[in-house]
């Protein structure tokens, strides 16, 4: 590793020093393409986000992408219901790693004013690992981008080697997830134990 | 628009075999309705809709109503003999009404520009005898409606094109929107349970269970 006082004096002079992992990780976090895809009103703050007064280019995560073949991020910006939820966890393996999941609005994180509601599940993090959560019913455009930024520092400090590398660089780690099935009244599991680690709360 | 009484006389002359009643409405807006026995609702709105007076060419809503199994109770005064003395004693008679479902339609006429007339269906019983006569071969608007009330509250309609569930997935189970459904067990875990939902979490969680 190279000194930061010598870095920053070497770039005074006009040469500039980095690490392969620094300039892999800048270029991940600075082009961070999203999935076209909303499930409900957070959808409209993410479009808002993405619009002139915004401007999510600033971030370089302005290309919303039609396929998700093409994105690195799944905005999961709605609520979700039980019918949508398989096919959003289907949409997520389709995505190529790495790939990062940002939890947007009261719905998205469990499942909201619809919590007790028969058809809603009750977050996305019962099946996917996410990676940003923003609170907010909906969360305003700079809700958004924060949480942007949040993963852009999270990209940022990722380590390409050693046991805490980033699972696209670890081939032991399935990038795909299972997808829940329809049963009679609920999905089947109705949760990814792996994934999902209730918090436990002990009361007095 | 003429008055219901009207409309029910009219029906009535013209179709001999139907059932009507009228429906009072107790809240503030009132709107009265037309009750039609299932066998005959569907001759009835053809009426309804075809009739030169009212054409009603319009089905703005279809909506379920659930009504379970209930018992009433009302007091009633009965004479009896008390230590040899006829005397007036109050009794409370329970009755048990059988449940039933009901549809609702709310019946405008965009040519004549009046309405609504509310036309409602009621099933024989919640279980096995819940067929009703479709409506959407007269309006068209009203196929995704009937089938959501199929979905929602397991209402049978009769001629419909295309009766499938439509909210729900396909092989699921119950009628969500029945007062006696039991939705999944599926929130274990609450940040601030109270209540049933207390209850609930510490079945899930013994740790929270502990006072």
């Amino acid at each position: 590793m190279i000194e930061e006082g010598l870095k920053s004096e070497l770039q005074k002079q006009g040469v500039y020093v980095t690490t392969l992992e620094d300039l892999y990780n800048w270029g991940r976090a600075n082009s961070i393409w999203p999935l076209t895809f909303g499930l409900a009103c957070c959808a409209i703050e993410m479009m808002a986000a993405s619009m002139a007064r915004f401007d999510l280019a600033r971030f370089g995560a302005e290309v919303f992408r039609p396929s998700p073949r093409q994105a690195d991020l799944m905005i999961v910006a709605g609520t979700v219901t039980k019918k949508m939820a398989p096919l959003v966890v289907r949409l997520y393996n389709q995505m190529p790693e790495p790939k990062y999941v940002i939890a947007m609005g009261a719905c998205a994180i469990s499942g909201g004013p619809f919590k007790q509601g028969y058809n809603v599940l009750k977050g996305i993090d019962r099946y996917l690992p996410v990676d940003v959560f923003i609170p907010g019913c909906p969360p305003r455009p700079e809700a958004l981008i924060h949480a942007i930024m949040t993963l852009q520092e999270k990209i940022l400090a990722q380590k390409l080697t050693g046991p805490n590398r980033p699972r696209h660089l670890n081939a032991d780690v399935a990038s795909e997830f299972p997808v829940p099935a329809y049963a009679e009244d609920d999905l089947q599991p109705s949760k990814n134990s792996d994934v999902w680690h209730p918090p436990m709360t002990v009361r007095k | 628009m003429e008055a219901l009484e009207q409309i029910k006389t009219r029906i009535e002359a013209g179709l001999p075999n139907a059932r009507i009643e009228i429906v009072a409405n107790e809240c503030p807006a009132g709107d009265r309705s037309l009750l039609v026995d299932g066998a005959s609702g569907f001759a009835v709105a053809k009426f309804l809709r075809d009739d030169s007076q009212l054409k009603l060419d319009f089905c703005s809503n279809v909506t379920g109503i659930d009504w379970p199994d209930k018992e009433l109770s009302e007091k009633i005064k009965v004479k009896k003999l008390v230590d040899g003395v006829e005397k007036e004693v109050e009794e409370v008679k329970k009755t048990l009404r059988p449940g039933f479902l009901e549809v609702v339609y709310h019946l405008y006429s965009m040519e004549l520009k009046h309405g609504p007339v509310v036309f409602r269906m009621r099933t024989a019983n919640r279980t096995d005898n819940t067929q009703l006569p479709s409506l959407t071969p007269l309006w068209r608007g009203a196929e995704l409606q009937e089938r959501e009330v199929f979905d929602l509250f397991g209402v049978n309609f009769v001629g419909h094109p295309d009766l499938r569930r439509i909210l729900m997935w396909d092989g699921f189970a119950g009628f969500p929107m029945r007062r006696d459904y039991v939705s999944p067990d599926d929130f274990e875990y609450e940040p601030t349970p109270h209540d049933e939902v207390l209850e609930r979490t510490q079945k899930h969680n013994p740790v929270e269970a502990k006072p």
